[in-house]
């Protein structure tokens, strides 16, 4: 079965929902109660992002199946400025030197599959998915 | 001791020892168990995980407050976990980085290396000790069939990697100058040419070109903008300060150069060098030049490869083994 959900991102506090959401389908899917603290901080990180530098966007939630795995797909999706330079932001240290969190370095550490697709002007989608173990 | 594997069990064991003795020996078996966590890349997280593992193992009826309170903990040590992951990510950059850098040193070595002539009735003496892997300081030694000397000793401004690969430029060039063109000044105004043409207005290079005449005893030079070397007069005892003017090479393509000459006698001696000495510091302040003659009168009557190397160990020691800038000396003895 296959479940399909999103929570949108408009101000600080609905990163909280969006933590929320993803930690209850992780819990729902059989992720242990580290992988479940994985994918909140990686949700959290997401929505932050939207948050901070597209205003509004959203995360959208599946459940994903493969032949004998099981897993949950988050997609990070905006209409804001975009990503100007990629690799840039996928190097280690570049936003984090900052303080500012994990980054999308993070993400793509707490998640099994990582892939961001952004156009300058146009806004930025980004799919992960954890596995469960 | 028996070695120790990343499980619940063994960390309930060893737990469970530990809270019915309290003693050192489990604690210092704890300390073995992260290590070999952190040598396995167990990130932090993980670590609690199993803790609240087996404590739920050894305490059935832990109180509820007590396992949310852990999973609490858990939560917060998920971004240490990801610094520490990011930290190692970035230490094997760094050591790739080093290699590629000390390889680039070794090349650099190996391209700017001069030979230190054997000229009869000179004792030269000289050394360059970069202050990081890569040298901006650069020398260089030309001789002719008549035993002609031409000394050239620069310096980039900046230090490193860039430093490094505009002297190895300076240095081509140098090579590439008909063996006709031997004049401090001509060689100057054609690097400076070179060198506006070629390198970034931010960085400058600032050099002493000097041509010993083996016959006279002359020595002509030219400065663009470099650190005064100093000649010293036997017969008085007394250090003067060698300088021309002329602009550090880069600025403007227009520049010339003042050309002196001084004649050096039995006894007398010519002393280069790069900021990096003169600009020694010792705590919060830079060394004044009487104090580096100083120190050059104390060695200067050895040999002189054996006197610029003690020099050098002299400022080292003075500045605690951390060089602040390249450092390049030489002694030019007759």
């Amino acid at each position: 079965m296959i479940t399909k959900s999103s929570v949108q991102i408009n101000k600080e506090w609905d990163i909280v929902g969006a933590r929320q959401m993803g930690r209850e389908l992780a819990k729902d899917l059989g992720f242990g109660t580290v992988d479940q603290a994985r994918i909140a901080t990686a949700i959290s990180e997401l929505a932050r992002n939207i948050y901070l530098y597209a205003e509004k966007g959203k995360i959208a939630y599946e459940t994903v199946e493969d032949m004998n795995k099981k897993g949950l797909k988050i997609i990070a999706s905006d209409q804001g400025p975009g990503i100007n330079d990629l690799s840039k932001v996928m190097e280690d240290g570049f936003s984090t030197s900052g303080g500012l969190g994990a980054g999308l370095p993070g993400v793509k550490r707490l998640m099994d599959y990582f892939d961001v697709v952004s156009e300058p002007g146009k806004g930025t989608t980004i799919t992960t998915i954890k596995w469960v173990r | 001791m028996e070695p120790y594997k990343f499980d619940v069990n063994n960390y309930r064991n060893l737990l469970k020892k530990y809270i019915s003795s309290q003693d050192e020996k489990s604690l210092y078996q704890a300390e073995q168990f992260s290590k070999l966590s952190m040598q396995h890349n167990i990130s932090p997280e993980e670590i609690i995980n199993v803790h609240i593992q087996a404590l739920k193992e050894l305490y059935p009826d832990l109180p509820t407050e007590i396992d949310s309170s852990m999973n609490f903990l858990l939560e917060t040590m998920i971004s240490y976990g990801l610094a520490y992951q990011e930290f190692q990510s970035l230490r094997e950059k760094q050591g790739e980085l080093e290699s590629e850098i000390s390889i680039a040193a070794n090349m650099q070595q190996t391209l700017l290396s001069t030979t230190k002539p054997d000229i009869k009735g000179m004792d030269i003496g000289a050394i360059s000790v970069p202050s990081h892997q890569m040298n901006g300081d650069y020398y260089h030694f030309v001789t002719d069939e008549s035993n002609n000397l031409g000394i050239a000793i620069a310096d980039v401004i900046g230090k490193g990697i860039p430093a490094a690969l505009a002297m190895s430029m300076i240095k081509y060039s140098l090579d590439s100058f008909p063996e006709t063109m031997r004049n401090p000044s001509v060689i100057l105004e054609n690097l400076n040419r070179v060198v506006e043409r070629n390198v970034d207005t931010s960085m400058f290079i600032t050099m002493f070109y000097g041509l010993f005449n083996h016959e006279t005893g002359s020595l002509q030079f030219s400065s663009a903008g470099h650190e005064p070397g100093f000649y010293y007069c036997a017969a008085k005892d007394q250090f003067h300060e060698i300088t021309t003017k002329g602009l550090v090479l880069g600025v403007s393509d227009q520049a010339t150069y003042e050309e002196l000459e001084i004649t050096m006698e039995p006894d007398d001696m010519v002393v280069l060098l790069t900021d990096g000495v003169t600009e020694c510091r010792i705590g919060e302040r830079f060394i004044e030049t009487e104090e580096v003659l100083e120190v050059i009168r104390q060695y200067m009557h050895l040999p002189a490869q054996e006197a610029v190397e003690s020099v050098y160990r002299h400022f080292e020691r003075l500045q605690d083994f951390q060089l602040r800038d390249d450092f390049t000396l030489i002694f030019l003895k007759k």
